[in-house]
Formats: structure tokens, sequence, C-alpha cells
């Protein structure tokens, strides 16, 4: 007894056949969607290494390029059998690969579920490994000076800017380091001698933030030094001022913003999977109804399709005692060798 | 003696006329090509609207749209006279329109012609538009207050950090301005009230800029007041220093980012009037040789196909005698109109 079996005439077969193909070209497409998504991320992570400290995981979007690969592959396998099904003397060809085929695309669907869940879940990663890859860049803004890290103020001023944000978690971050380099502090002036020597670790602190903090939307040019001395600047309110610098921290903002395209990119993959199980499903209907046809010298002749040939409590008991059948065979093969 | 006669045997007429009609569509998905570079340069242009005087540099991306819309039009008429040119039956109905099609395409090609040449002419009307509206964002720049102004300041912000670029011409069109407001000025203050009053116009005016025009290639933090007073920061000179701010201004940045982006159309289109060319060559080879074929016994034998049934010279000729003879006609019915009027008034 068939597993949803269905009646099938030519024009039926003829009809399914077509649209088999049309659907198998349009998930060949989203397979190269996938693949230059795949490419897409990887150049995006690249871009921004540096504030992950150059030791990011690529390993997501190498499995999406492999996995846009092997769609396009299978899809065009697939598209290929349904163009040559209808026709009686290519089809015959194609049958002995039908079964290793589909069990290829069900292992292929569970794979595409696995990128899925890894996709959802890199997100947690990346946001640990972008806290330190900030914290660092802070640290090392003042540094232009030093081989290896001399871009470190410029990418860290671009992606603020870009990305509307100042600091690690905020703004204050920027109070906590030395971002001035002594190259630019005059250490024979007294101030700067007091500011350095009211500290343990020596280090020239402030109340300030670089320019690329600014928020062009303020209304008033943006005080960029003695953000907490209300009295240094005229009709100025630390507490209550918003609009002068980017209150986002850039953590939040990197994360927001690879989160969004993490997700969409796992969205993606779970249509993937509903199209790919729809392209099965046909093409197992087409095949069976082909072979299932009673007189195969006549082609308008009925036939039935179907998805399992028996129920599926059935198809799973037969499953469970081949792959039983075949971890004995190993032991009685092994038994026999240790006997003789 | 025809203008570059061909022979045409039934062979070459249909390879023409399949040939003919895969060009034709290639010209119509030129032509969508064309209507979406013209739709691009649009958006950009409207973009950076806030900071033009002017809109009459428009008139380039206009014309583009209109004749690449005009132009899918054409080419698709002349697939659909292609389809039909090999079958005696329904090609005569397509002859009439043959004429007024050629004259069609010579307009557009001329008026795409006319936009690559546009482009590059009003590159100096486009510059004196920005030069106006960059003074005026410049000078608008601290009336975040005041409607229909409140945004200059955002604006002209976001213009220097994208096209790294201060002021209109330099960085010292920010000397002369007063860009910080009132609003946030101490007048209680003994160096506020002398600086205002150092001025005819009593204006705040500082050697300072806005942060928009910091450099983020600068190895240094920057340094935004102040810039001529070599005093007034440690281990600098304002006459070398040539990191610290953006050296260009925002009135060369934007003529350069506009000329770089016609330039990349200019080809573009002079590749679909050539193609327009094309299509229409051959199509005049494929009329003169279909309607020779008709004209013959049988159908099927040779033709020719020519440019023009006559030389130039004597097509020239043709067409002032053709307009002599209309002239001539009208003439001698207005003549004929007033003879009649004069017997009625003196009958009457």
């Amino acid at each position: 007894m068939a597993f949803m079996p269905v009646k099938f005439d030519l024009p039926k077969r003829v009809k399914l056949a077509q649209g088999l193909w049309l659907l198998y070209w349009i998930s060949m497409m989203v397979g190269i969607l996938i693949f230059s998504l795949g490419i897409f991320f990887k150049i995006e992570l690249r871009k921004r290494s540096e504030m992950m400290d150059n030791n990011e995981s690529h390993f997501v979007p190498n499995l999406l390029i492999l996995m846009g690969m092997v769609a396009c592959g299978v899809n065009a396998f697939g598209g290929k059998v349904t163009h040559d099904s209808l026709d009686p003397t290519k089809f015959p060809k194609w049958k002995p690969m039908l079964k290793p085929y589909l069990t290829f695309c069900c292992g292929f669907n569970i794979l595409l579920l696995i990128t899925a869940l890894l996709c959802f879940l890199m997100q947690f990663a990346l946001y640990l490994t972008l806290a330190d890859g900030l914290k660092n860049g802070i640290k090392f803004y003042k540094d232009t000076d030093t081989p290896g890290r001399c871009f470190m103020k410029r990418t860290l001023d671009m992606t603020q800017i870009e990305f509307r944000c100042c600091g690690n978690n905020n703004y204050r971050d920027w109070f906590e380091v030395q971002w001035i380099s002594n190259r630019y502090l005059d250490m024979s002036n007294v101030e700067v001698r007091d500011r350095v020597m009211s500290n343990v670790e020596g280090k020239y602190l402030m109340d300030s933030v670089p320019f690329s903090c600014c928020n062009p939307g303020s209304p008033r040019p943006c005080i960029q030094h003695h953000l907490t001395n209300n009295s240094a600047h005229y009709d100025y309110d630390h507490r209550i001022e918003e609009l002068n610098i980017w209150t986002r921290g850039c953590r939040e903002a990197l994360v927001a913003y690879y989160g969004g395209l993490m997700n969409s990119i796992g969205g993606l993959i779970l249509l993937t999977i509903i199209l790919e199980s729809v392209d099965m499903a046909g093409l197992k209907y087409l095949t069976t109804s082909l072979e299932s046809m009673s007189d195969p010298e006549n082609p308008e002749c009925e036939s039935e399709g179907w998805l399992l040939e028996k129920g599926v409590k059935e198809t799973m008991s037969d499953l469970f005692a081949k792959l039983k059948t075949m971890g004995k065979t190993n032991q009685v093969e092994e038994g026999a060798q240790a006997a003789t | 003696m025809a203008l570059l006669k061909m022979k045409f045997p039934l062979q070459r007429r249909v390879r023409l006329a399949q040939g003919l009609w895969l060009l034709s569509w290639l010209a119509v998905l030129s032509g969508a090509f064309i209507f979406c570079l013209g739709v691009y340069l649009k958006t950009e242009l409207l973009r950076r609207a806030e900071v033009m005087d002017n809109a009459e540099i428009h008139v380039v991306p206009n014309i583009l749209m209109l004749v690449s819309l005009a132009s899918i039009g054409t080419n698709w008429f002349a697939g659909r006279v292609c389809q039909d040119s090999l079958d005696t039956t329904r090609f005569p109905r397509w002859k009439r329109f043959l004429m007024g099609w050629f004259a069609v395409v010579a307009l557009l090609c001329s008026l795409l012609v006319t936009a690559v040449v546009l482009s590059y002419a009003l590159q100096g009307r486009l510059e004196e538009s920005l030069k106006v509206g960059l003074r005026n964002g410049i000078r608008f720049y601290r009336d975040t207050d005041v409607p229909g102004r409140c945004f200059q300041k955002e604006t002209i912000d976001r213009l220097q950090i994208q096209l790294r670029c201060c002021g209109n011409t330099n960085y010292r069109d920010w000397f002369e301005v007063q860009w910080i407001s009132n609003r946030y000025l101490n007048f209680t203050s003994k160096e506020v009230k002398d600086r205002v009053r150092s001025n005819v116009d009593g204006r705040y005016l500082v050697d300072g800029v806005p942060f928009s025009c910091c450099n983020p290639e600068s190895p240094r933090p920057c340094l935004q007041y102040h810039l001529l007073d070599n005093n007034a920061h440690y281990n600098y000179e304002y006459q070398t220093e040539s990191l610290n701010l953006y050296s260009r201004g925002c009135r060369q940045a934007l003529v350069d980012y506009y000329m770089e982006l016609m330039n990349t159309i200019g080809p573009g289109v002079l590749s679909v009037i050539l193609t327009q060319i094309t299509v229409a060559v051959s199509l005049r080879y494929l009329q003169t040789a279909v309607e020779g074929a008709m004209a013959l016994d049988n159908p099927e034998d040779d033709s020719d196909g020519y440019l023009l049934e006559k030389n130039l010279k004597e097509t020239i000729q043709d067409i002032k005698t053709y307009f002599l003879i209309l002239y001539m006609r009208n003439k001698i019915n207005l003549e004929s109109d007033d003879a009649d009027a004069a017997e009625k008034a003196t009958a009457s």
C-alpha cells in the first residue's frame, strides 16, 4: 500500500515534468544566490577583520559557498533528468542513478538545515570576537607609528562614522584609554604633566572622544572635549545632551549589522530546504509514474505515482532491518576471517 | 543608379530578416539599459539637489530617459516588421509606416548625440550652480533653528564626510562665515565680545572648521580650531600639515564625481547609437530587397537591396522638386481662392 499515491495520465505527466523542470531552474538560481551571499558575507568579514583582531572564523561563509555550489550541481542534474524523463529512449539511462541521487538529496537537505542553524548561532561567537577586537582597537588607536597597527586609527574612525557608533559599549570607553599619542603631547606643559601623574599607569586620560564620534544631526557644532564638564561649554548639560555624539556602542552596531545579514541568509536557506523537498517529491512522483506504466510501449496509458512504495512505518522498519543486516554482514565476515 | 546596391537571393533575405529580428531585440534591451542609466543619473543629481542652485543639468538624464523609452518602441516595431517581412501577405501593411520610422530613428539618434554633447558642455553651468549652492549651504550651516534651513548643517556635514571634501573651494571658506550659531556663544565672555567687535559685520569668525572636515587618515587626532596658529598646538605647523583636514573643496569633488558618472555613461550611449543605426540600415536593406522581390514574377528569385534608389545628388534633387511642387500647388490654391473671393465681391 503506497504512501500518498496519485493517478497520472499522459497530459498530467507532461505537466508535472514541465513544472518540475521550471522548479529545478528556480532552485538552481537560488543555489547561485546562496553562493554569492556566501562570498558577500566573506568579503564583509574580511573588510572589518581588523575590528575582530584578525581571528574571526570564516567557517560559515565557506560552508555557504560550498552549499551553493552543491545546490547548483544537484539541481542541474535533477533538471536534466526531468528534461529527459518524457523521452522513453533517454530516460532508462538515468533510472539506476535515481535512488542514490534521492538519498544524496536527503543528506543535502540535512546539511542545509545544519548550515541554517550555524548561521543563527554564529552571532553569539561574533559578539564575543567583536568585544575583544574593539577593546584592542580602542587601545591601539594612538599607535599610528607602530608597524602593523598604523591603520587602526583610520579603520576605527571609518567604522564609527559608517555605523554611527562610538566606543565599545558606549562613548565612555574612550575615557579609559589614552588615545592621543605621546608624540603630540607637550610634556613640558604643567597641565599635561599633572594629568599624566594623576593616574597609576601614567596615561594621559581625558573626558574626550575622537571626532568620528560626532553626530552630524546635532543642531550644535560638535563638542568633543571636556564632555562631562558642564561649565566648559556655554549652555551645555551633559546629562540631557543626546544628539551631540553617537550614543550607541560599536559592538552593538556591528552585531546588529552582521546579525541582520545572517538572519536573512538563514531564512533563505530554510526556504531552500522547502524548495528542495518539493523538488524531491516531484521527482519521486514523476519517476514512479513513469516506472509503473502498465504498457511501456503506449505512452498514453495511465499510471500511478507515489512518494513511498510502502507506508511510512513499513519503510522505516525496512530501513532499520537493512542497516542491521549491513552491520551483521560485517560481523559475519570478521568471524569467518577469524575462523580461517 | 542606386546607392550601395547589394544582391539578395532568398536565403540571404531570410538570414537578414532573422539577424535583424535578433538585433532589434538587442536594441530594445540596450534602450532599457540606457533608461536605467538615465534614472540612475537623475537620482544621483536629485540626492545632492540641496547644494545645487539650479536644475539645468537635469536636461541630460531627462533626454536619456525619454529617448530610451521611444527607442524601445521603435525597435519593437522593427522586430514586428522583420517577423512579417518574409510573408508577402502581411508585409504591405507596414510599408506606409517605414518612411516615418526612419525619420523618428534619425531624430532619436540626434537627440542622443545632443545629450552626450550637453553632458560635457554643461559642466561649466554645473560648476556655477554648485558654487552658489555650496556658498549658501556654508552660510546657513548655523541656522539649525530656522525652518527651511534646519537640515543644512546635516546635509553639509554628510556631504563633506562622504565626498571627503571641505568647504567650497577649500577649507578656508569656513574662516569667512560665522558657522557657530549665536545660541551657543557666551556673550558675557571677553574673548567672544572682542572677536565679534573685531569685524565690521559683527560676526564671530574663527580660524576653525566643523568636525566633518577631519581626515581619518591623519596620524594625529584631528585639529579643528586655531588652525592658523602654530603655537596653539604642540608640534604643529599649518604650512606643512597636509593630512589633518580634507584638502579638496566640495565643489571640485562634486564636479569630478558627476563628470566621472557621465564619462561612464557616454560610451554606453554611443554604442546604443551605433546599434540603432545598424538596425536602421539593415531594415532599409530588408525593406528594399523584399519590395523588389514582391515586384518580380517569381517572389523567390534574387532581388536587389539598396540604401537609396538613386544616388545622393539625384535623391536630393528629387526631394527639392517634391517640396517645390508642394509649394506651387499651395500657391495656385491660394491664388484661385483669392480670384473666387474677388469675383464674389464684384458680383455682389
